[in-house]
């Protein structure tokens, strides 16, 4: 079997130019505002997770990245660029649940989309952009099921098409929504694995996350957002229980298993230090 | 047989409706919107009477222009309505559908208590009649029909993009809401090609109908387009020979008819998706899963206890997994010959 194909080193932007810079962001749904006065400026080269209740607007903070809804007041830029310009360096996951699975489609025409801004108007997907999205496939397991049709996949699976499809795009800057989501083990080590080769090959991802234990152990960096932004930095310096408090007021179930998780990890960190 | 000139007329209209009906159903199916072209139609039939009362004609250019106007004002209507209000789709397709339609049969009314009126042959639009094709009308409906191809060819990966996944396709930058409301186009062209053919009330059966029996037999975008357009025109040539061979059938609902049979076997027997394959399958693999275990029984307490006497008792059999006898013999049976 050939190796795995590898995820191409991407060159180093100029230093000190954050991934993303959102500045003063309030979006509203008609007269209920879902965001408030949001300030970002995440690092390049991290796994950043953004986490917080149901509702707190995590999903809607990447639709207003990308330009998918409209901002009332605020800016975003990209690597120091407004989006327009920056837009082929930005890959997008949506989460599983926003399409038809049952679409008569097969998981590599799925991740030919990725491409369909490459290949133009007026022009059909050749062959090289097939096998494109076919390496895009095998990169996170799937290419033995590239022919399927979508509906015949696991969640897990189609999750996995999703990433593919991300990968095609050949982005510099990942927003992945929930990618974690309803996926089987399998799935989550291949999507951690891919994450960690995405990050070490220069690129960064910001994934919406919504297990609380797992955000100290997949991720670098953390953005507590409800409505408004909590807090932001590196997991150590700002996850922890104040700032959780802080996130999700009085949700005690939540907060007992992210404080036990926070625990188990310090002792399992000392613990190998001895 | 020998077609006459008004049937072989209708034969190519109806094939022609048929084709442009399966291609642009089938977008209008995947998107969930089956119920708008029915909307479109019902939309038209203002324009048709405003096009008449104007020009006093009823020659096929300016009524084919109203329809087309008040369709697209209608579909226009449709998707601002959606965007800027807090009415969802369906109702706001329901609305826009009824309030036209309302207007339509009001103006439809006055026009036939007209001196002139009621020679105006204005009503067949409701049922259609394709009796009344002439070849003017095929000839307009040809170059619609043409045109509305050579979109869908041109814009086909970006209206499957649109169909599939259409957030994903703005973000990659591409114009999304634009190529929604040329693909709405479209679907008006298609609505008021087929207006005189079907009428108002019966045009959304072709579009869709095709549509949704292709998808039964396959699970490739392409492959259904190609199928759907397959099945649209052949239940329109079809259609239009039956009510042509006998008389007094009209052709729109024999057409409707024939296609929805079509979509009927299509349901019941498609691989996969039909509904008495999918039941034969289970079956099949319930009965193997039985005799399955019917086997590891008689093992279990016949080969390895060595009790044949009790194992091959049917109430012990019965016993084991609570099974009826009836289910048991079923069971065994293959088993025995």
């Amino acid at each position: 079997m050939n190796p795995k194909p590898q995820i191409v080193t991407v060159p180093e932007t100029s230093p000190g130019i954050p991934a993303i810079e959102v500045h003063d962001l309030t979006v509203a749904y008609r007269t209920q505002p879902v965001l408030w006065d949001v300030d970002l400026a995440l690092p390049e080269g991290k796994l950043i997770a953004i986490v917080g209740p149901n509702g707190a607007g995590k999903s809607t903070l990447l639709k207003a990245i990308l330009g998918l809804v409209p901002l009332v007041t605020g800016w975003v830029q990209i690597f120091g660029e407004p989006y327009e310009r920056r837009r082929s360096w930005v890959g997008y996951v949506p989460q599983r649940e926003s399409v038809d699975w049952d679409f008569p489609t097969s998981a590599l025409d799925v991740v030919t989309m990725g491409l369909y801004g490459r290949i133009g108007w007026f022009r059909r997907p050749s062959k090289h952009h097939r096998a494109t999205a076919l390496e895009c496939l095998e990169k996170v397991g799937m290419h033995d099921l590239a022919h399927r049709q979508i509906s015949q996949l696991s969640g897990g699976q189609q999750q996995r098409v999703f990433l593919a499809r991300a990968l095609a795009q050949d982005a510099r800057l990942y927003l992945m929504d929930e990618p974690f989501a309803g996926v089987d083990a399998t799935t989550e080590r291949a999507i951690l694995t891919l994450l960690k080769d995405l990050r070490a090959s220069g690129r960064t991802v910001i994934a919406v996350h919504h297990d609380l234990q797992t955000v100290a152990e997949y991720f670098d960096h953390v953005v507590l957002l409800n409505m408004r932004l909590v807090a932001q930095g590196p997991i150590s310096t700002t996850f922890n229980a104040d700032t959780l408090q802080r996130t999700y007021g009085g949700k005690l179930t939540v907060l007992t298993q992210a404080t036990e998780a926070l625990l188990a990890k310090r002792s399992l960190n000392s613990g190998a230090k001895d | 047989m020998e077609l006459t000139f008004t049937a072989r007329n209708v034969l190519i209209g109806a094939t022609l409706l048929g084709a442009l009906g399966g291609t642009l159903g089938s977008f209008a199916l995947l998107r969930r919107q089956s119920l708008l072209g029915d909307a479109l139609a019902h939309a038209a039939l203002p324009g048709v009477c405003i096009a008449y009362l104007i020009t006093g004609t009823k020659s096929p250019l300016p009524l084919f222009l109203g329809a087309l106007i008040a369709g697209l004002l209608g579909s226009l209507l449709i998707l601002a309505t959606v965007r800027w209000s807090r009415i969802k789709e369906d109702s706001a397709i329901g609305i826009v559908l009824s309030v036209f339609f309302g207007i339509g049969i009001v103006l439809l009314t006055y026009i036939q208590k007209l001196p002139a009126g009621n020679q105006s042959g204005l009503d067949k639009f409701l049922f259609g009649q394709a009796a009344t094709l002439v070849e003017d009308d095929l000839k307009v409906m040809a170059v619609l029909g043409a045109i509305v191809v050579a979109f869908v060819l041109i814009f086909y990966k970006e209206f499957k993009l649109l169909s599939f996944d259409r957030e994903f396709g703005s973000s990659l930058g591409l114009p999304m809401r634009r190529m929604e409301v040329l693909l709405t186009l479209l679907l008006v062209v298609v609505v008021v090609v087929g207006l005189q053919t079907v009428g108002v009330v019966l045009i959304v059966a072709t579009l869709i109908t095709p549509a949704a029996a292709a998808r039964q037999w396959t699970d490739r975008l392409g492959a259904m387009l190609l199928l759907s357009a397959g099945i649209g025109p052949t239940a329109g040539a079809a259609g239009s020979l039956v009510s042509a061979s006998m008389a007094k059938l009209p052709t729109g609902p024999v057409i409707v008819l024939v296609s929805s049979s079509v979509l009927i076997v299509s349901l019941l027997l498609a691989p996969r998706r039909g509904i008495l394959w999918a039941r034969l399958r289970e079956r099949q693999v319930a009965q193997r899963i039985r005799r399955e275990n019917l086997l590891k029984d008689l093992y279990l307490l016949g080969e390895r206890k060595a009790d044949w006497e009790t194992a091959l008792t049917w109430p012990h059999l019965m016993g084991v997994r609570g099974q009826t006898g009836g289910e048991l013999t079923r069971s065994a049976r293959p088993l025995v010959t």
